[in-house]
């Protein structure tokens, strides 16, 4: 009965599967203890001074795409543009001349997490951001 | 057996009942503890113009020269951030001047009075009933609003520009370069485009959500009337009666919301 138990070129898979782990884990301990700080949001004086965004700050965190979303699409398409906040408080739906108007600086406020979380919006595409353009 | 039987009918009676109610009690609920302000919502503007079928009148008879056209291009060049390319084939076209025998094909014929073939008359989105655009569009990119206005949702277009082969009027263009480098002033209210996508009229409809005519029939004095074609009260409705009016390739059977008295 021949052995089962026998490895043949044992040194050199053994060395071969050590590279690969190393390789393949290459990317998590090179970046460890590197992560970039969570940007600080700086917000405007005009932003600070109205307290509340369009809905609650948490809210606004973590829904605000779906919040845009639903503005496009209502405003262009069912030709509405007046939002009414869960407080009663109306705006009007549009990100270059509501949203823009408290947060005046893009690029402190909108790009500094959009680049953190590495995510490129193409609002701007379009969407004038009236700082670039002076 | 019997006294069974009798009892199970009773219970399930009864309990088809209850499941009956529970929509309904559902709703009272509902509108009990939530309520509807507490809901966020959305409306239309109070001063907002609201029709339901837009449409135009554009008196030729007062647009006599190519001069004439220049204020209405002009604004709407303006307030809508429309690029102007020195190549014509990169041309964007919103509201153009065009001559008699592009703007009404059909009716051109060898012995036309002078004034009429060599002047230019103004020519826009038609704003169709039956738009060709709208069903050619494979992303509903265009679509035909509730009050009759064929707008663009800029967000979806993919650029096929299946819609400017299918309008028979020329009103659409695609943008083949970043028209922002290209916008004399911009209005920093209205966005702009991106390369690669279909851009055209949009009937002011910024304009009529705050109660505010299209910026073309604001500076035409009197030359274009707009209204509600649907309301035979209407002004528009008005002017149509009392005037002989022409359409643009009517025979095509998009019906298009512009008329041209000439």
């Amino acid at each position: 009965m021949p052995n089962n138990q026998t490895m043949y070129d044992k040194g050199k898979v053994v060395v071969g599967l050590c590279i690969f782990v190393i390789l393949v884990t290459f990317p998590v301990w090179y970046n460890l203890g590197k992560a970039a700080p969570a940007p600080e949001l700086v917000l405007s004086d005009k932003a600070k001074a109205a307290k509340e965004c369009v809905e609650e700050t948490s809210y606004m965190k973590a829904e605000h795409m779906q919040i845009l979303d639903v503005w496009r699409d209502t405003v262009v398409r069912d030709a509405k543009r007046v939002y009414v906040n869960s407080k009663g408080k109306e705006y009007e739906m549009s990100l270059s001349n509501t949203c823009l108007d408290c947060h005046v600086e893009k690029a402190q406020f909108c790009d500094k997490c959009h680049d953190y979380a590495s995510v490129t919006p193409y609002c701007w595409d379009c969407h004038i951001d009236p700082k670039e353009m002076k | 057996m019997k006294s069974s039987r009798r009892s199970f009918l009773k219970i399930a009676g009864v309990s088809a009942l209850g499941l009956g109610a529970k929509p309904i009690i559902d709703v009272f609920a509902a509108s009990d503890e939530h309520g509807a302000a507490s809901k966020p919502q959305t409306m239309k503007g109070k001063q907002a113009f609201i029709a339901k079928r837009w449409g135009m009148v554009i008196d030729t008879r007062k647009l006599t020269s190519e001069k004439d056209l220049e204020p209405m291009i002009e604004i709407c060049r303006k307030i809508h951030n429309v690029p102007e390319f020195e190549e014509k084939r990169h041309e964007i076209k919103w509201i153009w001047a065009e001559e008699f025998k592009h703007t009404f094909p059909t009716q051109e014929h060898a012995f036309l009075d002078e004034k009429v073939e060599h002047s230019s008359f103004l020519t826009l989105c038609n704003h169709c009933e039956k738009p060709a655009c709208v069903r050619a569009c494979p992303t509903k990119a265009t679509f035909k609003r509730q009050d009759g206005i064929v707008i663009m949702d800029f967000h979806r277009c993919i650029g096929c520009r299946f819609c400017m082969a299918a309008c028979p009027y020329g009103s659409r263009s695609f943008n083949f370069r970043d028209p922002r480098p290209f916008i004399k002033e911009i209005n920093l209210k209205f966005p702009t485009r991106m390369k690669g996508v279909v851009e055209k009229c949009n009937f002011c409809a910024e304009r009529l959500a705050v109660g505010q005519p299209p910026a073309c029939v604001e500076v035409s004095d009197g030359a274009m009337i707009y209204g509600d074609l649907d309301n035979p009260n209407s002004e528009i409705r008005d002017v149509l009666r009392s005037n002989f009016t022409i359409r643009r390739k009517p025979a095509l059977g998009a019906g298009p919301s512009v008329f041209y008295i000439v």
